[in-house]
């Protein structure tokens, strides 16, 4: 059972406030994007052991979405982060590579 | 209306502590931009209490506001003041983008009243309820058994219960037998 | 024989006797006792079967390690099976009686099985079930499901109460003997907010019975004051008869605290299961002794040496006159010098080793008793209990070198750290060959969400044995948990304690050494489970090699022992058939629970009317008090008819759908989704949202809208209403208002987030109930307010304005093809607008109408109905909505799915109405054959009923559904499977069934 901080409530969040919401940072494509692309999008997903982004909703609190960055073998929280960005800040990333040297994940490093 | 009832009309069930339904209250769902000082300011006037902190809520009786999320924040006003709050709170942030509805009859309010009613909360919710770590003024949406509640302490003794109307019957029987199965004594 | 002994029993109360009762008789024990103690002070040695081959089992240990000691407790709706006679404390009344035997404890028929024991070794039930594969059904599963499962499931419904409680502390200790209530001190003294659970009834753990001298003075006395301090500290919990159960991630752990199972008649809850946040967990849970493997090691009256010196010192029970010990290592050594003190009879202790020098040693040698060293024990003699044992050379293949008369075996293989919960995460174990046990590796601790360990083990169950080692690792670990939970205050000097000067152990998996087929084939190695040396062998040399493997082929360890007492004797046995070092093969996985906790305890009070929450709508009572007779949509309850009395269900659904086509009914609608959408941005955000152009709605209007997912698979559908230049409302159906709510809300946050735009679900603010009927606006004007003519309000607008007294929102939509208006008022007006509208529509035949009802209108005009005539797999296009896809939008979700291949392929199964050849109600969810078969040779389908139904409108069975190529095989007739196996025929028509033009609602 997890605990994430909600980066607007600024409390501890148990798991069972949580709503899980799958992989982060997936660009949308829409009409006129091609097949290929399309399928990515909808239905191809990074399964790392170790780090990766994940989206979670403060379902039972604030209805907030946020991101968080952990690594998925020993559940260490990099941190969390508001969901209205494209790319992880950059203090969690060094956070990252502190911890995790020479990580990858999607187009971040 | 005169016709209006709350969810539970009033039931109590007494006890070491006592859970009540409070009855009808007034409140309103306002979204917008909380660094708004119109929006600060209106709400300061129809509440007539502090804006709160983020995780706080200042209630004074029928009165407050509680801090919902970045963006929400609950007005509490007696029931029959909804209307014209509205109004005022329209007239105030005429032209901005904000949302303001009234969830009154959406909700229902439960009070919890005696020596341990703090363990009856924690055998219910996830949060931390430690007397350190929540106190009147602190303000928390969570899980209360298997639906969504949000609660604030009038004074060391009594909390104050938020749930949704629907469930309103199911949230006082929960409270009612964790009230009735007795202190725990580890906050005391 | 076992009795009392007059002087010890530091635990009970020998002026109050309690009555109890063990298979029908009736017996006495003490207050203070354990159903264990009581039992062995009653002579009642006996006291189960075995699970496999039913072989006579007495009591073996004095803890929650207990394997044999499992009996049914209690009665009717206290009944309880497997409770654990070493755990359960004596009560006046208690009933217990015996498992897994027929027609009785002492004469088993199924004891037979122990003769046929050379014919089920290990893997037997997978040897012997495997053919003929036409057995599997029929003879395999219902003599294996006999076979299986110890104890009786309970009949009669739990009577008593049980309860969560949720909690967050900077350190929680679990174990209450001297290492943990040193750790309880020291984070406490740091000001820690500390909870100390300790599984027993009784603070201080092993130290008690041993009585070394802590900070000068006996650990009783240092135990007493230590209780008493923490008592204090207001920042300290201490609790007893709580067992840390399991420790999971992120430093959750659940702790099961026993309130009433010793005092049943006390009040409140009976067990309460403790849901525990901890930055830190020490895990001070002590050590088990391990039996030794020697032949009929299972007979009653073989115990572990520290079980019956715990009988004697804690309960004065002597389990025997005459007791033989049996060991490797020193620690057995207090048995044997306890019992001598006590008066008792030590014949010889048969020290395995060939050599070893200690204070206990002389000790015991002091008083006489005779020590053997080098021996071992070749067998034990008795039958259901024992009479004597052989001894023999450790080293040699067991010859018997002398009988020695006894009624009582002390035996020890030394300790094995109690592991579980250091284990339960992730932390890690090192072999530690010169205490021969498995320790915790303080580097590979569990790690929690800042990716630093949050368990540190201590004392004991660190690998410390010795009391000086283990008081004061106590209290380093609670001083390191307090510190790294962040308080880091000064506190007092780490407790001393002082320990006898003891020789070294030396391993024993076997004795003897070179024990033969025969003896291997009677050592036992898992006394419940009934798995002996040979079996372990066996699992090896068929190949078992995993030890993750061998344990699920002989079933070692499994069932309430989960590795305390069989699992490492178990491995070492399989490491020598291996010929592999004890660490290469590892243990098997420890999985919490530590000990079974009850079920209930699980669900706390969510059981009976709690069970799971109930949602009501402001009519719900009122229909409930007038015949509703309801069904399950998500977590309301919505009347399915309104049965009057005298009436079926099927006669009430037809009398409602009736009525409401012919004069007028009443739909309880409160449950419909209700989403307020508003901003400068709404518009364009609603066009993303719904298939169909929402921005150029104009106010005061509604819209029939449909949602797609953006995979293109239809997802709700609803009406929606423009309130204001900014504000749209949006209705989902019932199951949609949370889940359309959080759709908006993903899209608007994680996607849109520069949109303005803001939802909010006012779904519970308003009742709202459908007026249904071409009765509908006669009713409407007799309340009186807003005009509803056909004029100033027509078909698919809304006004706000006021129905009688009431404040109203009044939408001129139908979902029955009806003159309907929806009304919306504030929830707690709702049941008086409701008792209203009764009233007053008396004179025009009001009824109310259930949701059956809403389903018949809604079919016999063909309206589709999310999750009916949608799967998840279903897109507009398959029912013919091709009308509500915008062209004119450039994007919208959904709509780039819609040009994927399969999506767009012309073979999709479309929407068309059925009408049986007989009239009938075609089965729901039944599919039309096609010839062939498919690549599995089963027959090939053309289609699928989506719904189905009785109109008594039409006086017939109407139905929906998808088939291939539908609309155009209008009159073509399919036949449709049925669950008899036979097939009815039923014709393609249009879907809409009834007044098809639709002037009924248009009026």
């Amino acid at each position: 059972m997890l605990i994430l901080n909600c980066p607007y409530c600024g409390v501890e969040t148990d798991e069972t406030d949580l709503h899980a919401g799958g992989q982060a940072h997936l660009k949308r494509e829409g009409p006129g994007s091609s097949d290929d692309d399309f399928e990515d999008y909808l239905f191809m997903r990074e399964n790392p052991k170790g780090v990766h982004f994940e989206r979670w909703r403060h379902v039972y609190g604030c209805g907030k979405w946020f991101h968080a960055a952990r690594c998925t073998s020993t559940l260490e929280v990099f941190g969390t982060y508001p969901a209205q960005t494209l790319e992880p800040p950059q203090e969690i990333c060094d956070k990252i590579s502190q911890k995790r040297p020479g990580w990858s994940w999607g187009t971040f490093k | 209306m005169s016709n209006a009832i709350s969810a539970l009309q009033g039931r109590m069930t007494p006890g070491e502590v006592t859970i009540r339904e409070a009855g009808l209250r007034g409140m309103i769902i306002l979204r917008g931009d909380l660094g708004n000082k119109k929006l600060r300011s209106v709400c300061k006037t129809v509440s007539g209490v502090s804006f709160p902190e983020q995780g706080h809520a200042n209630c004074i009786d029928e009165r407050g506001l509680c801090w919902m999320s970045p963006d929400e924040l609950l007005v509490m006003v007696p029931y029959g003041e909804v209307a014209d709050a509205i109004v005022k709170i329209d007239k105030a942030l005429k032209g901005q983008h904000y949302l303001a509805e009234n969830v009154s009859d959406a909700r229902a309010l439960i009070m919890v009243e005696g020596s341990y009613s703090r363990e009856v909360l924690a055998k219910l919710a996830p949060a931390d309820l430690h007397p350190d770590s929540f106190q009147p003024g602190d303000f928390r949406r969570t899980r209360l058994g298997q639906v969504a509640a949000a609660f604030w302490m009038q004074d060391e003794d009594t909390f104050e219960v938020i749930c949704f109307r629907s469930v309103a019957e199911y949230a006082f029987d929960l409270l009612a037998a964790s009230a009735k199965s007795g202190p725990v004594g580890h906050f005391s | 024989m076992s009795t009392r002994l007059p002087k010890l029993g530091r635990l009970i109360n020998k002026d109050k006797a309690v009555d109890f009762s063990f298979n029908g008789k009736h017996l006495r024990g003490f207050e203070g006792d354990t159903l264990a103690s009581a039992l062995l002070a009653n002579d009642q040695m006996l006291v189960g079967r075995s699970f496999k081959y039913h072989r006579p089992r007495g009591v073996v240990a004095s803890g929650a390690e207990e394997p044999n000691g499992l009996v049914n407790l209690g009665k009717g709706a206290k009944f309880e099976p497997n409770a654990r006679v070493t755990t359960t404390e004596l009560f006046d009344g208690l009933t217990a009686t015996s498992q897994n035997h027929w027609p009785s404890l002492e004469f088993d028929v199924g004891a037979i099985n122990s003769h046929l024991s050379r014919f089920m070794p290990a893997g037997f039930y997978y040897k012997m079930f495997m053919y003929p594969r036409s057995f599997w059904k029929h003879v395999y599963e219902p003599f294996i499901r006999k076979a299986a499962g110890l104890g009786k499931a309970p009949k009669d419904r739990d009577q008593d109460a049980y309860e969560h409680f949720h909690t967050h502390v900077d350190v929680l200790v679990v174990g209450g003997g001297i290492a943990g209530l040193a750790a309880a001190h020291a984070a406490g003294e740091r000001g820690a907010r500390v909870l100390l659970v300790e599984q027993t009834a009784d603070w201080g753990g092993r130290a008690v019975v041993d009585t070394p001298q802590i900070d000068g003075i006996p650990a009783q006395d240092w135990i007493k004051n230590t209780v008493e301090a923490l008592d204090k500290m207001k920042n300290v919990d201490i609790r007893l008869r709580c067992m840390g159960a399991g420790v999971y991630d992120h430093g959750y752990t659940l702790a099961y605290e026993r309130l009433t199972d010793h005092a049943p008649d006390q009040e409140g809850p009976r067990h309460r299961l403790w849901r525990i946040r901890a930055k830190q967990i020490v895990t001070a849970t002590g050590a088990i002794e391990r039996p030794l493997s020697f032949a009929a090691n299972d007979l009653p009256g073989v115990l572990l040496a520290s079980a019956v010196r715990d009988y004697a010192v804690n309960f004065g029970v002597s389990v025997g006159d005459r007791t033989v010990v049996v060991t490797n290592n020193d620690d057995a050594y207090r048995t044997a010098i306890t019992l001598k003190q006590a008066g008792l009879d030590v014949p010889a202790i048969v020290d395995a080793r060939t050599k070893a020098e200690g204070d206990l040693i002389n000790q015991a040698r002091a008083l006489g008793i005779r020590v053997e060293m080098g021996k071992g024990i070749a067998k034990v003699k008795g039958g259901k209990r024992v009479t004597g044992v052989a001894i023999c050379a450790q080293a040699g293949a067991g010859a018997v070198l002398e009988e020695i008369d006894c009624d009582c075996v002390a035996m020890s293989g030394g300790w094995s750290p109690v592991v579980h919960l250091w284990s339960h995460c992730g932390g890690k174990l090192n072999w530690d060959a010169d205490q021969v046990m498995f320790r915790p590796d303080p580097e590979r601790a569990p790690t929690g969400a800042d990716g630093e360990p949050f368990v540190i083990t201590a004392g004991i169950a660190n690998g410390h044995l010795f009391t000086a080692e283990a008081v004061s690792d106590g209290w380093a670990a609670g001083r390191a948990a307090a510190k790294a939970a962040g308080h880091t205050k000064r506190g007092a000097q780490a407790p001393m304690g002082e320990d006898a000067a003891e020789g070294q152990i030396s391993p024993v998996w076997l004795m003897p050494q070179g024990a033969s087929h025969d003896l291997r084939a009677k050592a036992w190695l898992d006394f419940q489970n009934d798995v002996k040396v040979s079996d372990v062998q066996l699992a090896a040399q068929e190949g078992f090699e995993s030890v993750e493997h061998a344990k699920r082929y002989t079933t070692l360890g499994m069932a309430t022992d989960q590795g305390k007492l069989s699992n490492i004797n178990g491995l070492a046995i399989l490491s020598q058939s291996l010929n592999a070092d004890i660490p290469n093969v590892g243990t098997t996985t420890f999985r919490p629970p530590y000990t079974p906790i009850s079920m209930a305890s699980i669900a706390g009070v969510a059981k009976d009317d709690l069970f799971q929450p109930i949602r009501k709508t402001p009519i719900s009572d009122w229909s409930n008090d007038n015949g509703a007779d309801n069904e399950p949509v998500g977590q309301w309850r919505r009347p399915y008819a309104y049965v009057l009395q005298g009436e079926s269900v099927h006669d009430a659904v037809n009398r409602e759908v009736t009525n409401t086509r012919e004069n007028l009914g009443l739909l309880d609608a409160s449950t419909l989704g209700k989403l307020i959408v508003k901003g400068p941005d709404a518009g364009k955000f609603l066009d993303m949202m719904y298939t169909n152009m929402m921005s150029t709605l104009p106010v005061g209007k509604c819209r029939y809208g449909l949602m797609c997912s953006e995979n293109g698979f239809l997802m709700d559908d609803g009406v929606v209403v423009r309130m204001a230049e900014d504000t749209w409302l949006c209705h989902t159906t019932t199951g949609g208002a949370e889940s359309i709510h959080a759709h908006m809300e993903d899209w608007l946050q994680c996607e849109w987030w520069d949109w303005k735009v803001y939802v909010a679900n006012v779904t519970e603010q308003y009742a709202q109930i459908a007026v249904v009927g071409p009765n509908a606006r006669k009713l409407l004007r007799k309340l009186g307010g807003m005009d509803v003519s056909a004029e100033a309000l027509p078909f698919m607008q809304w006004r706000e304005g006021k129905i009688g007294d009431f404040d109203a929102r009044v939408f001129r939509i139908s979902f029955s093809g009806e003159l309907s208006y929806e009304i919306a008022v504030p929830a707690g007006q709702g049941l008086a607008f409701w008792t209203a509208l009764m009233d007053a529509g008396k004179q025009f035949g009001i009824m109310p109408y259930g949701t059956e009802t809403l389903h018949i209108l809604r079919a016999e005009k063909g309206f589709i109905m999310i999750g009916d005539e949608t799967d998840g797999t279903v897109i507009p296009q398959d029912l013919n909505l091709q009308w509500a896809l915008s062209k004119k939008k450039e994007d919208y979700l959904g709509k780039r799915a819609h040009s994927r291949s399969h999506m767009a392929d012309p073979n999709r199964w479309k929407l068309v109405g059925l009408e049986t050849e007989d009239g009938s109600v075609l089965p729901d969810g039944s599919y039309a054959i096609a010839s062939g078969t498919n690549a599995n040779g089963q027959g090939n389908t053309q289609g699928r009923v989506t719904s189905t139904y009785y109109s008594a409108t039409l006086e017939r069975g109407i139905a929906m559904g998808l088939v291939h190529n539908g609309p155009d095989r209008m009159g073509e007739v399919l036949e449709f499977n049925k669950v008899d196996g036979t097939t009815v025929r039923a014709k393609i028509v249009d879907p809409v069934f009834y007044d098809k033009e639709g002037e009924k609602q248009n009026v």
